[in-house]
């Protein structure tokens, strides 16, 4: 016992001496290499070559420019008449002169720090915190980097950097004046549906039969009367389409006070995902199952679209229908919630 | 049981069998809630067809379906399911089925022509069901723009805007519909295979039917507007292509960062 602990201390600093001395062998051969010999570029010695980059900045900084206004003049510019191909033209030039005018002040900057702004190293020792001293050192930093950046004595792309980025952010501008700043939001609360509006094939407008509707059928379907519409139909269909399905009706489990909503197995819900509002019409008659093709969100028919998977939020609203008295599917009512994705107002 | 099970090579059992399908589909049809009227037959089937027809059936189809195609539970009852159902299904070789999935994938057909013809004959003549469409509506030559529109609202969130095909739930898919012969794409609509729903005549009539048939063709003819289409499947395609050329030209941008400059 005692033996064991006057042999304890002197283990260790025997170890430890072994360990230095191997340490020190190693770090005897590294040797702080400093920094390497200062190259200096091209536009450091030759002023024509200096010259050369600040012109190519310049035009680096006018392709900007010129793409801002290319977005402009497709913006304004192209006539989007009925054709297909003029919608593609100004697609086309919206997507380039977007691209040209944040490519060229990125690629002009880069080009000018590259080429014309000084590239000797600088090391800076690690210091105590001050506070005055430090304010005094930091705007004379910045004196320096404007100094060397040059931008005083290039005033060409002082101007044409001024230029382009005064102009890229106008296309955002302009495209976020276009959105409806003061939405009435009761239009989406309603939909075309009222009591007795028939129930129509989308795109002919032919009125279906209950006894049209085999089993394992899906209708895509919009309100009677919308095809007429003189203004704002898209936007009328965006809220009120729905797709008519008909399964057994020993599948269907209705909530209390839902029963009669449906017609002998036939349902009818809105097409509008609770997600985002895309179209889901994915009916697979097996598995009754809707699925939305943007972000998967799946629901589920038999439990009146109860969502079963994915990113949305509340079921699918169903259509309350009935039949008349010549057969035709009607509905009973407007749906009894709004359609599509939540928003504030809607509580 | 036994007593019966050794008559059944009797002359007169074929006799039987035929008037117990009657029966059964007599009462299957008053029973049937569906009113899908049954279009007259456009192919006309001989009692030669039939009685082959039955004989392939039972050597085939009957582990799964039962016999008389009553069903059983590995299969359903194809008791007025149709001539154009079995055409569609033997005739894109989904049946018989490979192996038990999600979907049954189209494989090499497993019968000829004619026997795809004799085994629609006897299904046909165990209860009325959707026949096999008339040439009329296959020829190709309606109304493209009425087709294409019909072809957006009922199809294209499945088959893809051009028919390319897409993703379905739990590994279910929409195939392509490129090169699917036009009879086949006609019987898919009224039968809805797999969990695709029925697009009856009174939902799409035959003539809107020929017209999205024609639609398909014509796109199918034109090729992409627009120049490659990338396979047209949508994000899939599309994001590969941003993968690699997106990325490739993300990483020459940070190479000329990075770069010295002369």
């Amino acid at each position: 016992m005692g033996n064991h602990s006057d042999d304890h201390p002197a283990k260790p600093e025997g170890t430890s001496e072994v360990e230095a001395k191997a340490g020190q062998t190693v770090l005897d051969k590294f040797e702080n290499p400093g920094l390497p010999p200062h190259r200096p570029r091209l536009a450091d010695t030759e002023p024509r070559a200096a010259k050369r980059a600040e012109r190519q900045v310049v035009v680096l900084f006018l392709i900007s420019v010129i793409g801002t206004l290319l977005f402009f003049f497709a913006y304004f510019g192209v006539h989007l008449d009925q054709s297909i191909g003029a919608l593609r033209l100004q697609n086309m030039l919206l997507g380039l002169g977007t691209a040209f005018a944040m490519l060229g002040i990125g690629t002009g900057i880069v080009h000018w720090a590259k080429t014309l702004m000084p590239d000797h190293e600088v090391s800076e020792e690690r210091h105590e915190l001050r506070s005055e001293a430090d304010r005094q050192d930091a705007v004379e930093i910045a004196d320096t980097i404007i100094e060397e950046a040059g931008i005083k004595r290039r005033p060409l792309i002082r101007n044409t950097l001024i230029g382009a980025i005064a102009l890229a952010p106008l296309p955002a501008i302009v495209m976020f004046r276009d959105l409806d700043l003061n939405p009435d939001v009761n239009k989406l609360r309603h939909t075309m549906w009222k009591e007795g509006t028939r129930l129509v094939k989308d795109p002919t407008g032919t009125p279906i039969k209950a006894a049209d509707v085999t089993i394992g059928s899906a209708f895509h379907v919009i309100p009677e009367g919308l095809n007429e519409l003189e203004e704002g139909k898209l936007n009328e269909k965006a809220k009120a389409v729905v797709l008519l399905m008909r399964l057994n009706p020993d599948e269907l489990h209705p909530s209390p006070g839902r029963e009669d909503w449906g017609y002998n197995g036939i349902v009818a819900y809105s097409k509008i995902c609770t997600h985002v509002g895309c179209p889901v019409a994915l009916y697979e008659q097996q598995t009754h199952h809707l699925l939305c093709p943007c972000h998967q969100s799946t629901f589920d028919l038999t439990q009146e679209c109860k969502v079963i998977f994915g990113p949305a939020k509340r079921p699918l609203p169903q259509l309350p229908i009935k039949v008349d008295a010549e057969g035709y599917l009607v509905a009973q009512s407007d749906f009894h919630e709004p359609v599509g994705p939540s928003y504030w107002e809607r509580g | 049981m036994k007593a019966l099970s050794l008559k059944r090579r009797h002359p007169l059992a074929v006799l039987a069998l035929l008037l117990m399908g009657l029966l059964l589909t007599g009462g299957l049809y008053t029973l049937a809630t569906s009113v899908n009227q049954a279009k007259a037959e456009t192919t006309t089937y001989s009692a030669e067809d039939v009685e082959q027809g039955e004989k392939l059936f039972i050597a085939n189809c009957a582990t799964c379906h039962g016999m008389g195609a009553s069903g059983s539970k590995d299969g359903p009852s194809l008791v007025g399911v149709g001539a154009a159902s079995v055409d569609f299904q033997v005739g894109t070789g989904r049946m018989p089925l490979q192996a038990q999935g999600p979907q049954a994938p189209q494989k090499p057909q497993q019968f000829n022509a004619e026997q795809t013809k004799q085994l629609a004959a006897y299904v046909a003549s165990l209860g009325a069901g959707p026949s096999v469409p008339a040439a009329e509506f296959l020829d190709g030559k309606g109304d493209a723009a009425e087709g294409g529109e019909l072809f957006r609202v009922n199809c294209a969130m499945c088959h893809n805007a051009a028919a390319a095909g897409g993703a379905l739930t739990q590994g279910k898919f929409a195939p392509s519909l490129a090169g699917v012969t036009p009879e086949h794409i006609y019987e898919a609509m009224i039968t809805g295979p797999q969990n695709m729903p029925v697009f009856n005549d009174a939902n799409i009539t035959p003539e809107q039917k020929r017209n999205i048939i024609t639609f398909l063709q014509t796109i199918e003819a034109n090729g992409s507007p627009g120049g490659n289409d990338l396979g047209a499947l949508g994000p899939v395609s599309e994001g590969l292509f941003v993968w690699i050329a997106g990325l490739g030209l993300v990483i020459a941008f940070t190479i000329w960062l990075t770069s010295r400059t002369s």
